[in-house]
């Protein structure tokens, strides 16, 4: 049976180049980039070359770029170094859709003594402005607002959000996990001051993240030890992936615009087709505005481990916005906060694609979708 | 991923008995569409109470619709008053098992049985509402006497696994302290029955259980520090111990005897053993 990969937003397929790269690094060219010696300098050379790589992807300059084990570190390091430096301010900002890597940390903060707004979404998961404009406030130590949502795929205001709160004297952070590689970021004319990706939602392996840290902006380290990353990170730093996230970050660099037309293309058949054959189901989140390769969609009445389930049997691996996929018994908080009315909410699915998705791939999930919400529904007990 | 059995699989993926049941004279409804799961189960019960045919319908994840299944084949040809025996394990069991956090889904399933029997007995519905069952979760509408009901029934031992079977706790939160009280006053009462005086223990049987309790609960929770114990010997009621590894140098050594492998030995073994360092 043939895999139809649509959980991209979970995690991507190492693209070969980016395996080819990085095998080096795993037998003779293993020297430590911190040694004195030339044979560990190479080493260090192509970290750097891979730093500059990524820096390039981003808009940025490679000493903004503190390379992390993933996007939850991150994640973690930014608002940890937010708090830290300005122990004067109490107050932060973020929304109720963030990722848990974020969500999970400023309540931690708020369990601390923190004051804390979390923005709420409207009904198609898109932030109130006015109600971010009156949340900043002279106390505000940083707001920290997810690029793009990785349920729904919706992409906020960042640029105007950043600027608003730069007009306040306050920390931007971002959480780009699910932005970087799928559309393009420029942070010469974007003024956040932070900003956090993971390698593995762009075809780099798992285990590798990196923060930028704008120049100028104050940090502290959330992992101390040795003088790796210039101070900013202690600990060897993970060659073989730091290569491999330069790489690609190239790929991404050199193919990012005929990708995100023809991964939005696929997308956008597969979700018509879906739509168009089965009854009672609804698209999540803001159709205009979100990224080319994410679609959130929901089905009345049936529940979404069921679905998951069955679409697994046919070889289709998709995500589930229910509860029970996670052990948790509640809908997803975005779709919650989003308001999507329960008898939608439990039923939704997230199928998200890659550079590697296929038409074969849509056609055959196009195919099939409609049989399985059909047997579920067939079993369930509403069916209004 | 969950771990499901080959039965929840095939029962998941070829329900049997699906669908509304014409001429059922019972039905038992459980659970909603907030909940995100809901069972309806529709029975034909004869005059002599024998349950001559049973059907569902289920909304839910694999494991709500497999015990959903299962259970409508477990309980046709049955007296009515043997299936109200039938337990949420006794359908998990049927199932092979069911993965911890989905028991709620057997539970769901003994439910909407009694529930339809209730109704064909002409009882009210809701059988909590006798019991004078307070609401304890409102995000599942759970009271206080299903809570009780699932930690008697399954013996639970933590607000987790309350959750687990009842749902309650498992969304907002709010209510996991009320739960954390329950389970607390349930336990305490179990424990008093378990306190009847135990029979006193021979020389050997001493020795083999003290054996098993530095084995199975000491020496994984030294191990954790980078210690270890040994036992020296057993003579009467006063067992020898010597720690080795970290534990050994440790200055709060004495701490470690009197706070960790007395404490245990006395829960496991016997309540007045003396431990004594070599
Ligand atoms: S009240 Fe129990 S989980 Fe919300």
């Amino acid at each position: 049976m043939k895999t139809i990969y649509l959980d991209n937003n979970a995690t991507t397929a190492v693209a070969p180049e980016v395996r080819d790269a990085i095998v080096p690094y795993l037998s003779d060219l293993y020297g430590n980039p911190s040694s004195m010696h030339t044979f560990g300098g190479q080493v260090g050379d192509a970290v750097e070359a891979a730093r500059e790589n990524l820096a390039n992807l981003l808009g940025a300059s490679p000493d903004e770029i503190l390379f992390t084990s993933c996007g939850s570190e991150s994640d973690n390091a930014a608002i940890w170094s937010a708090v830290q430096t300005q122990p004067e301010k109490r107050h932060l900002i973020t929304t109720r859709v963030e990722h848990p890597a974020v969500l999970n940390v400023i309540q931690h903060w708020e369990r601390h003594g923190y004051r804390v707004t979390y923005l709420g979404v409207d009904n198609k998961g898109r932030l109130d402005m006015d109600e971010y404009a009156q949340a900043l406030s002279e106390d505000t130590a940083l707001v920290s607002i997810m690029f793009a949502n990785n349920e729904v795929g919706n992409i906020y205001p960042i640029q105007r959000m950043s600027e608003m709160a730069h007009e306040k004297g306050i920390l931007f952070h971002t959480d780009a996990v699910q932005t970087v590689g799928k559309t393009p970021i420029d942070l010469s004319h974007l003024p956040v001051d932070m900003l956090s990706l993971s390698g593995h939602k762009l075809h780099a392996p798992k285990g590798i993240g990196a923060l930028y840290i704008r120049k100028g902006v104050r940090f502290r380290p959330f992992l101390r030890g040795g003088h790796q990353e210039r101070g900013r990170r202690a600990g060897t730093e993970n060659v073989p992936y730091i290569i491999g996230m330069g790489v690609a970050a190239q790929l991404a660099l050199d193919h990012m615009q005929e990708e995100r037309v023809q991964v939005a293309l696929l997308r956008d058949k597969l979700e018509a087709g879906i739509l168009e054959r089965i009854p009672d189901s609804m698209v999540n989140g803001d159709i205009e505005n979100r990224l080319p390769n994410t679609s959130n969609i929901s089905f009345k009445n049936v529940e979404g481990e069921a679905i998951l389930l069955m679409l697994d049997r046919l070889g289709i691996c998709a995500s589930s916005g229910s509860a029970c996929t996670s052990g948790s018994l509640e809908p997803s908080h975005v779709l919650r906060a989003m308001g999507v009315p329960f008898n939608y909410a439990h039923g939704s699915v997230r199928l998200s694609l890659s550079r590697y998705t296929t038409d074969e791939d849509v056609d055959f999930v196009i195919e099939h979708f409609p049989q399985v919400i059909e047997t579920l529904r067939a079993i369930s007990p509403f069916k209004d | 991923m969950w771990n499901y059995t080959e039965a929840v699989h095939d029962h998941f993926l070829r329900p049997h008995n699906v669908g509304p049941l014409e001429g059922a004279n019972a039905i038992g409804e459980v659970g909603s569409l907030a909940c995100g799961d809901a069972l309806k189960l529709y029975l034909k019960i004869s005059e002599q109470g024998i349950i001559e045919d049973a059907t569902f319908e289920t909304f839910g994840c694999a494991s709500a619709i497999a015990s959903s299944s299962v259970l409508t084949d477990m309980i046709k040809g049955m007296h009515v008053e043997d299936a109200l025996k039938i337990s949420n394990k006794d359908i998990a069991n049927s199932l092979g098992g069911l993965p911890k956090q989905k028991m709620h889904c057997s539970v769901m399933g003994q439910e909407a049985l009694e529930a339809a029997i209730r109704q064909w007995k002409g009882e009210p519905p809701v059988p909590h509402a006798h019991e004078e069952g307070k609401l304890v979760c409102k995000c599942f509408g759970v009271t206080d006497a299903q809570i009780i009901r699932a930690i008697r029934e399954n013996g639970l031992k933590t607000v987790e696994e309350v959750t687990n079977y009842t749902k309650a706790g498992g969304a907002c939160g709010e209510c996991l302290d009320e739960i954390g009280e329950i389970l607390a006053a349930e336990l305490k009462q179990t424990s008093f029955v378990e306190l009847k005086p135990k029979q006193r223990l021979t020389n050997v049987q001493r020795m083999q259980l003290v054996l098993k309790t530095i084995e199975e609960e000491i020496r994984p929770l030294l191990a954790a520090d980078g210690g270890d114990i040994e036992l020296v010997d057993v003579d009467g009621l006063r067992v020898v111990v010597s720690l080795r590894g970290r534990c050994a140098q440790c200055r709060s050594s004495d701490v470690t005897i009197r706070d960790l492998v007395q404490r245990l030995l006395r829960e496991h073994v016997e309540p007045d053993i003396v431990v004594e360092e070599a």
